[in-house]
């Protein structure tokens, strides 16, 4: 039988794996501690709440869109790392962006957590390739995810509409 | 007579099945502080023990949840689908008296589990929640109307919430909630002022699935009966750890799974006084629950087969009836002594880690501890154990009021059973220690 692993203070191994340093990067954690653009956004064009029922995570995502353009993004909401920061880097990268733009810019970074190495490269994504190490933890895609999915679920309301910058 | 070969290893442990490398182990060692409870061994019963997560070896906390399977009801249930499969209580033949003799033998030992003498009080169902479901929908159909009251708790498992939702929605009946104490204990003060109201039924978990608390069923369901109601107790984290006398809770109904007591998933049984079960309306129509067929009507078969109609889960029944044996070899007794144990390294340990907040009262509850530690969020910490083969829970524990309750979204869980080591609270640290590394502090 494998016995626990035994522990004898003061040389406790807590040897970090590579695998959790490159999911936890600092600027992961400093967005989550520090999150961009979170609170109210007043004037509003577009807001959608999403949760994710397995875990009770909740992201509310308002965009201020004008003449095509997405002129402010702001969030609200609960959760953990990696869908907070994912939520914080969202709002910085889509400001100055069509909905179009937006929504092929969630597609790339669905495309890098699901492991498309080749997106590490694409300055499109910026400090969202950060997260690129959750394409090692399957279970927590749908973390990363909750935010792009409010935006996409706005980018297709505003398709139906047929408002699409 | 499938029973009887069982008896030969009605003392648990089979010599043959202790690996040899663990006969020296330092789980042994330490199983020989405890008087008796040979862990390497009871651990040995349990292969998914000895498995590796991520290269560490697996430290299982997620009892609560679901547990393990011993290597007695994994070869009971073999032997069932080798040598005695068939369908149960309708052929001549062998391999169907073979078959029913299993099933009605798990009865009985789910009946002796459960604390009643009178197996045909035993209803097999999908689990706890087919069970709730099953009252809900027969007894409560029958029985409510609207504006009659039904008294809930706070700790709720949905599992014991929506049930009785969706009865409320069809009859227009009232679901009023018993308040939960900062310390994590049930209102009973609250409770009172609802029996007032004179519900119809009071409807309460035995012990919370995310704090712990081992509610003082007796003394609810004795204020419940004073005030006219009839009461359900649901079992799904007490049957495992505790032999249930029904006749000494003095409840009507009584729920539990097989999943969460060394048993196969997909069954649980539901107890219930004959009388009540005699009076009730069968719950689904089918094979196996009719005396008497017409185009037009049927009569029912007598309890507790009016309720079981088609083709039960003959292998997971009989599983179960296993664990039930296993759970009584092992001793309820010695169960709870160890997971006493195991709660006192966990308080000892636990209380010293700054930042660390732990859910659920100090007394009288089970080795559940539902925590949070500092600004790590359950999801992060779970998969920052899990690196380390700690296998433990995040999220809200299909308890989202009580969350709501104490302002939280959700918690880390870990649970223990008795197969769980005193050490593995030590491997549990580690992590958290490490937990806080990665994130670069406790904030």
């Amino acid at each position: 039988m494998i016995e626990p692993r035994s522990t004898t203070p003061g040389t406790i191994d807590r040897e970090i794996p590579s695998s959790l340093n490159q999911l936890y990067q600092e600027v992961i954690l400093d967005h989550y501690r520090k999150p961009r653009n979170k609170g109210q956004l007043d004037g509003a064009t577009h807001a959608i709440t999403m949760n994710n029922p397995l875990c009770g995570d909740v992201i509310e995502l308002m965009l201020r869109v004008e003449g095509g353009t997405i002129a402010e993004a702001r969030f609200l909401g609960r959760g953990c790392s990696i869908s907070l920061a994912s939520a914080s880097m969202l709002t910085g990268r889509v400001r100055g962006k069509s909905l179009e733009q937006a929504l092929e810019l969630s597609r790339k970074f669905t495309h890098l957590l699901h492991g498309d190495g080749a997106l590490l490269s694409d300055d499109d994504l910026g400090d969202l390739r950060t997260l690129a190490g959750v394409s090692k933890f399957p279970v927590r895609i749908k973390c990363a995810l909750l935010a792009w999915n409010c935006l996409e679920e706005l980018g297709d309301g505003t398709d139906a509409d047929g408002g699409s910058g | 007579m499938a029973e009887m070969t069982d008896t030969k290893q009605a003392t648990g442990i089979l010599a043959s099945e202790r690996p040899r490398e663990a006969a020296g182990s330092r789980d042994a060692g330490e199983a020989s502080e405890e008087g008796g409870w040979d862990l390497a061994a009871i651990r040995a019963q349990f292969p998914i023990l000895s498995r590796e997560v991520h290269g560490h070896p697996l430290a299982y906390l997620d009892n609560a949840a679901s547990s393990q399977q011993p290597l007695r009801v994994l070869r009971r249930v073999e032997r069932y689908l080798r040598e005695e499969h068939a369908n149960v209580h309708r052929g001549v033949h062998q391999l169907s008296a073979e078959a029913t003799e299993a099933y009605e033998g798990a009865r009985r030992s789910v009946a002796a589990h459960a604390g009643t003498r009178d197996p045909a009080e035993i209803v097999f169902t999908r689990g706890t929640t087919e069970a709730v479901n099953l009252v809900a929908s027969s007894w409560g159909d029958a029985s409510i109307g609207a504006g009659d009251e039904i008294v809930l708790t706070k700790m709720e498992h949905h599992s014991n919430l929506v049930p009785w939702q969706l009865l409320a929605g069809r009859t227009g009946c009232k679901l009023r909630f018993v308040d939960v104490t900062p310390e994590g204990t049930l209102d009973l003060d609250d409770y009172d002022r609802l029996l007032e109201g004179r519900p119809r039924l009071v409807a309460c978990t035995h012990v919370s699935n995310s704090l712990g608390t081992v509610n003082p069923v007796r003394e609810i369901v004795d204020r419940a009966h004073a005030a006219g109601a009839l009461t359900l107790i649901d079992g799904a984290q007490a049957a495992p750890h505790m032999l249930t006398d029904v006749a000494k809770i003095g409840c009507d109904f009584y729920a539990f799974s097989s999943h969460k007591m060394c048993g196969p998933t997909g069954v649980g049984a539901l107890w219930a006084r004959r009388e009540l079960l005699e009076e009730m309306p069968p719950y689904q129509g089918g094979g196996e629950m009719i005396s008497d067929v017409k185009l037009e009507r049927s009569s029912w078969a007598k309890v507790p087969h009016k309720f079981e109609a088609g083709t039960p889960n003959i292998s997971g029944v009989v599983g179960f009836g296993e664990a039930a044996r296993f759970l009584a070899d092992l001793g309820s007794e010695a169960i709870a002594s160890h997971e006493d144990t195991l709660k006192r390294a966990v308080f000892e340990r636990l209380d010293e880690i700054e930042g660390l907040h732990l859910y659920g009262p100090r007394e009288g509850r089970t080795a559940v501890f539902s925590f949070t530690y500092g600004d790590i969020h359950p999801h992060d910490l779970s998969t920052i154990l899990d690196q380390r083969g700690i296998a433990i829970r995040a999220g809200h524990h299909c308890n989202q009021p009580l969350m709501d309750h104490y302002g939280i979204s959700s918690t880390a869980r870990a649970s223990f059973y008795f197969y769980n080591s005193p050490r593995e609270v030590d491997v549990l640290c580690d992590g958290l220690a490490m937990a806080a590394e990665v994130f670069g502090g406790i904030a």
